[in-house]
C-alpha cells in the first residue's frame, strides 16, 4: 500500500467541491433555459437530488458502487460492506485516505440524477421525481458506477466490468455519467409526454445570462471532474486538465460557426451549449488523447450536438432542454472517439492507442461496447421505473397547474417579483399574526 | 380637457419630453407597452427553433392639456418622434370630463 500523500489528498477534496458546485451550477444553466414561472422548479430538481443523492451515497450509493463485487460478474457492489460508511476511517484508495475518495465520486452520483431534470422540465410533480431520483440512484446510477470506476483491489476485492473486464477507457465518465443520463432522459421523456403547447408556443429562455452563468461555473467545476480523476496531483491530472480546456472552447467555437452558418446569427445560448457538449465530450477522454485528439473531440461534440439538439423537433419529442442531444449524443462522441484518437504517449497509466495512432479496432469496440451497455441498461431501467411511478403515484401535473405554472402551484413561490405595487401581495392573516407578535417581543426586549 | 396618448419607439422618448417641455408642458406619465402595427414583430433563435415575436417593444407617452392646446402638442410629439421610418407610433386624442389634483383637491385647469 503506498503511503498516504498530502498533494493528492488537497487536490481530490477541492475537486469533490469543484464538482459539487456542478450542481447548482447546473440549476442555474437549466433554470435560465425554462420560463419564468418554471424557473425555481428547474432549479429544485438539481438541490432536491443534492439533498437525497448526498444521504443516500453515505448509507449505501458508495457501497453499490465500491465495495466487493457481488456474484462476480463485476455488476455490483455489496451494499452493506460499507452500509454508512463504516470501517473507511482507516480505509485507503490509491494515496487517498478513503473518505477522500468517497467524497470524490459523491459529488459524481449527484450530478448524474440532476442532469436527468432537464428531459422533463417545467411539468412533473417534485415528490415523483425525488421518489424517481432515489430509485434511479439507486438501481441505475450505483450500478453503473461500479461497472466503469470500481478497479479490482483498488476500493474492494472484485470491480466492475466495464473498468476490469471489457477494459473500455472512460475517464471521468462519458459512460457512467453522460450517455447514463442522456439515456434515462430519453425515456423519462417518451413516458412524461410533452409540455403543453410543445411546437405551437414558443418556450423561450427567460434568462439567457442565468445559462451564461451556469455553463461558466460548470466549466470551472468539470477541471475538477477531469482532472480530479487522476486521483493525484500529477502530470495525468495537468492533461486533463489542457484537455479540459482546449475541447471546450473549440466546441463553442464551433457550435457558435454552424450557428451562423445555419441561422446566420452566433448565439449566447450556443456559446453556453457549445462549452458544455464540449465538456461532456472530453470527460471520458481527458487523459487518453493528446492535444490533437482533444481538438477533433471538441469539434466533433461543438457540430454534432448543435445538429442532433434539432432532431426532437422531427421526431416530436420534447426532450425540454436537450439532454439527449448534449449529454447522451456528446458522450457517445467522447466514448467513441477514445477509439480513434487514444494515445499511449500521454498516459502511461492508458498503454493504448485507438485507431489512427495505430491500434487497430481492438479499443474502439471495447468503447463501443460500453457506451451500448450503459445506453441500453439505463434506458430499459429508467423506462421501467418511470413507468410504475407514472401508473402508481403519476409523474405529471395537471393541465392546469402546468399553464398556471409549477412554481406557483407546485411550490407556492414564484422566482421574481416584477413590480412591487401591482403583486397585490401582503401577509396571510396566520403569518401576520407571528410577524405582529415578534414585533411586539422585540420592542419589549 | 384633453388626454394626448402617444405611442412612439422607446428610443425617441428623450426627444419627446424634451421638446415637451420646450413647449410647456409640466406633467406626462411614460409607460412601458408592446404592440404592433404595420412594423409587426421580429424573429428569435434559441438552440435552433426559431420563434416569431409579433409585439414590438413601445414606449406609452400621456399628456394631459387644455383644449386649445391640444392639437399642437400632438404635432409636438409627432415632430419630435418622428424618424420617417415604418414603426413610429400613433398619437391620438381623447376628451377628458373632469380633472383633479390629488394633493390639493384643485380642479379642471387649475389641476393641470
Amino acid at each position: 500500500m503506498p503511503e498516504i500523500s498530502a498533494g493528492d489528498t488537497a487536490w481530490v477534496l477541492v475537486s469533490a467541491a469543484l464538482v459539487l458546485l456542478m450542481t447548482p451550477a447546473l440549476a442555474f444553466f437549466y433554470g435560465g433555459m425554462v420560463r419564468t414561472k418554471t424557473v425555481l422548479n428547474m432549479m429544485m430538481m438539481s438541490f432536491g437530488a443534492l439533498g437525497l443523492i448526498s444521504v443516500l451515497w453515505v448509507l449505501y450509493g458508495y457501497s453499490m458502487s465500491f465495495g466487493n463485487d457481488v456474484g462476480g460478474k463485476g455488476l455490483v457492489g455489496d451494499p452493506f460492506q460499507y452500509f454508512g460508511l463504516k470501517g473507511l476511517m482507516s480505509g485507503q484508495v490509491a494515496t487517498l485516505p478513503a473518505y477522500a475518495f468517497v467524497a470524490f465520486q459523491a459529488v459524481f452520483a449527484i450530478i448524474t440524477v440532476a442532469l436527468i431534470s432537464g428531459a422533463i422540465a417545467d411539468r412533473v410533480k417534485f415528490g415523483a421525481w425525488m421518489v424517481f431520483a432515489g430509485i434511479w440512484a439507486t438501481l441505475v446510477y450505483f450500478p453503473v458506477a461500479h461497472w466503469v470506476f470500481a478497479f479490482t483491489d483498488v476500493t474492494a476485492t472484485g470491480g466492475g466490468w466495464i473498468a476490469n473486464n471489457l477494459k473500455a477507457i472512460d475517464f471521468a465518465g462519458g459512460t457512467a455519467v453522460h450517455i447514463n443520463a442522456g439515456a434515462a432522459g430519453m425515456a423519462l421523456v417518451l413516458i412524461v409526454g410533452k409540455r403543453v403547447g410543445f411546437g405551437k408556443v414558443p418556450f423561450r429562455p427567460h434568462n439567457v445570462p442565468f445559462v451564461m452563468l451556469g455553463a461558466g461555473l460548470l466549466w470551472f467545476g468539470w477541471f475538477g471532474f477531469n482532472a480530479g480523476s487522476a486521483l493525484a496531483a500529477n502530470g495525468t491530472a495537468a492533461v486533463a486538465w489542457v484537455n479540459t480546456l482546449a475541447a471546450t472552447a473549440v466546441a463553442s467555437l464551433a457550435w457558435i460557426a454552424v450557428e451562423k452558418i445555419r441561422d446566420g446569427h452566433s448565439t449566447s445560448l450556443g456559446a453556453a451549449s457549445g462549452v458544455v457538449a464540449g465538456l461532456v465530450a472530453i470527460t471520458p477522454a481527458c487523459a487518453a488523447v493528446n492535444t490533437v485528439g482533444a481538438l477533433a473531440i471538441g469539434i466533433a461534440a461543438g457540430v454534432l450536438c448543435s445538429l442532433a439538439i434539432g432532431m426532437k423537433y422531427k421526431l416530436g419529442y420534447d426532450d425540454s432542454l436537450d439532454v439527449v442531444g448534449v449529454h447522451l449524443v456528446g458522450g457517445l462522441i467522447g466514448t467513441l472517439m477514445i477509439g480513434f484518437v487514444a494515445t499511449d504517449e500521454i498516459n502511461p497509466g492508458v498503454a493504448v492507442n485507438g485507431l489512427f495512432y495505430g491500434g487497430g479496432f481492438d479499443q474502439l469496440w471495447r468503447q463501443a461496447i460500453a457506451a451500448g451497455a450503459v445506453l441500453a441498461f439505463s434506458f430499459i431501467m429508467t423506462y421501467i421505473i418511470g413507468t410504475i411511478i407514472h401508473k402508481t403515484m403519476g409523474l405529471r401535473i395537471t393541465e392546469e397547474d402546468e399553464i398556471t405554472g409549477i412554481d406557483l402551484t407546485v411550490h407556492a413561490e414564484s422566482a421574481y417579483e416584477f413590480n412591487d405595487a401591482s403583486s397585490g401581495a401582503s401577509f396571510a392573516k396566520s403569518s401576520a399574526v407571528r410577524v405582529s407578535s415578534a414585533v411586539k417581543e422585540g420592542a419589549s426586549a | 380637457m384633453k388626454l394626448v396618448t402617444a405611442v412612439i419607439k422607446p428610443f425617441k422618448l428623450d426627444d419627446v419630453k424634451n421638446a415637451l417641455e420646450a413647449y410647456g408642458i409640466h406633467g406626462l406619465t411614460v409607460s412601458e407597452a408592446s404592440g404592433y402595427g404595420r412594423q409587426r414583430g421580429h424573429t428569435e433563435v434559441y438552440r435552433g427553433a426559431e420563434y416569431t415575436v409579433d409585439l414590438v417593444p413601445k414606449v406609452r407617452v400621456e399628456v394631459l392639456v387644455d383644449d386649445d392646446d391640444a392639437d399642437s402638442v400632438a404635432d409636438v410629439i409627432i415632430k419630435s418622434a418622428q424618424t420617417g421610418r415604418i414603426g413610429d407610433g400613433k398619437v391620438w386624442l381623447m376628451p377628458v370630463d373632469a380633472v383633479a389634483r390629488v394633493r390639493t383637491g384643485e380642479r379642471g385647469h387649475d389641476a393641470l
